[in-house]
Parts: structure tokens; C-alpha cells; sequence
């Protein structure tokens, strides 16, 4: 199982803070991910309308579209981020 | 050096004290602070909401700090940044910075902040006077090209 983690208008849009899910084997990418998150329903698919802008972490690092998932335990889905 | 002094938190951060802090660190010659604070948007704004994703927060500013001491001679560097609800007026966050010399602390402190800026996982959310639900930021493309010139520079 793997932890995926949501923040800002990503949380609000998809309705959870966090959830486990059991990945298929053919989300391999970032954006495999992106893209088979986006089946899972309509709030699924109005927070991730366009994936460009979505920022995604692997335990607690930041990487692109098309880093592989590999073992990571936790991944976090995000808007561009607005501290400072 | 020192490890660098990171705090997520809720509450406000004293900035004298983190400054004198910073001097116990060795043979400093100068502090830099940086210090941002809640915009009222003239008058418009009731609040403002900061999340964060608690456990990266700490390690990615951790990353852009021991990057900032990679570059430059420094003593000592303190980032405290809050989350939770801002009031106009309010201190968001803190950037702190030593050095034997001004140049290395000058240069450091606005280097974190650019990073800081598009890097930690941070997002706020305005709440204007009569409007409960709020709206979030928009990431500014002027902060994210900040961060190309010091590809460039020293």
C-alpha cells in the first residue's frame, strides 16, 4: 500500500487529507500516477484538470512527472507552493 | 558550521532573541534578518490561512540551508516559518543569517527567502473581510525565475 497525501486546493477539490491505495503495476511514473488518480471520479479529475501544474513529492522530495515511483512510501500531491 | 536552526510553528518567533542566538556562533561580524509579515492588502484583508506539509517542510528548507552554507562563509542561519492563521500585521516568517562579513549574510538571507519562496512546502489562503471560504495564492512566475539567477552568481 502506498500513503498518497494532499494539500491546499488539491485537498479541498479531491475531499481527503490522505488516503492508501494499492497501486497497479502499470503506474510506473509520476505521471502514470497522475494519470490513472484522474479515473478514480470527478473530484479526482477537477483537482488534477491539468497535471502540469500539480506539484508531487516522494517521501518528502520534490521530483518531476517523470521520476519512477519506485519504492516510496508516501507521495505527496500539491499546488505550486506560496510561503515565504 | 553549525547546523542550521529550522522551526515550523504555530506561534510568533522573537527576533532579537533569535539574533542574539546567531552571535553565540563564533567570530560574527554581521546578522542579517529578514522578517515577512502579513499584508493587509490595503485594509481589504481579514486573514490569512497558512498550511504546510509537516515533516518535508523542515526537510526541504533543511536542504536550501545546507545549500546557502555551501556557498558562502557563514556562522549560523535560522529559519522560522508559521503556519496556521495570520492576522494583517502578523510575522509569517523569519530568515536569520551570520557571518564574519556583511556580503556572505546579505547574500544568503535573499537567497533562502527565493528558495523558500517556490520550494517549501508552504500555501496560503486569503480570507477577505466577508468572505469565509477564502481563496488560495497563485504562485507568482517572478518568484520562480528569482531562483535562476543564482545558478549565475556567487
Amino acid at each position: 500500500m502506498t500513503k498518497l497525501v494532499y494539500f491546499a486546493w488539491v485537498r479541498e477539490r479531491i475531499g481527503t487529507v490522505e488516503e492508501e491505495v494499492d497501486l497497479p503495476g502499470t503506474v510506473e511514473t509520476v505521471s502514470d500516477l497522475l494519470g490513472w488518480l484522474k479515473g478514480r471520479g470527478e473530484e479526482y479529475e477537477a483537482a488534477l484538470l491539468y497535471p502540469e501544474v500539480i506539484r508531487v513529492a516522494l517521501d518528502h522530495e520534490h521530483v518531476g512527472h517523470d521520476e519512477k515511483i519506485g519504492e516510496a512510501r508516501e507521495i505527496a500531491l500539491f499546488p505550486p507552493m506560496t510561503g515565504g | 558550521m553549525t547546523a542550521p536552526r529550522i522551526s515550523i510553528q504555530r506561534e510568533g518567533f522573537d527576533i532579537a532573541a533569535e539574533s542574539a542566538r546567531l552571535k553565540e556562533g563564533g567570530d560574527v561580524g554581521a546578522v542579517v534578518t529578514f522578517t515577512g509579515v502579513c499584508r493587509s492588502e490595503d485594509g481589504t484583508l481579514e486573514a490569512l490561512e497558512l498550511e504546510h506539509y509537516p515533516g518535508m517542510a523542515e526537510a526541504e528548507i533543511g536542504r536550501i540551508a545546507r545549500d546557502a552554507f555551501a556557498r558562502w562563509p557563514l556562522s549560523g542561519v535560522t529559519v522560522i516559518h508559521r503556519y496556521g492563521l495570520m492576522r494583517p500585521g502578523d510575522d509569517i516568517v523569519l530568515v536569520a543569517t551570520a557571518s564574519t562579513h556583511r556580503h556572505a549574510a546579505f547574500q544568503a538571507a535573499e537567497f533562502l527567502m527565493d528558495f523558500m519562496k517556490s520550494r517549501a512546502p508552504f500555501w496560503k489562503k486569503q480570507h477577505p473581510s466577508g468572505d469565509e471560504s477564502g481563496q488560495w495564492v497563485d504562485a507568482r512566475d517572478t518568484d520562480q525565475a528569482a531562483l535562476s539567477r543564482w545558478d549565475a552568481e556567487e
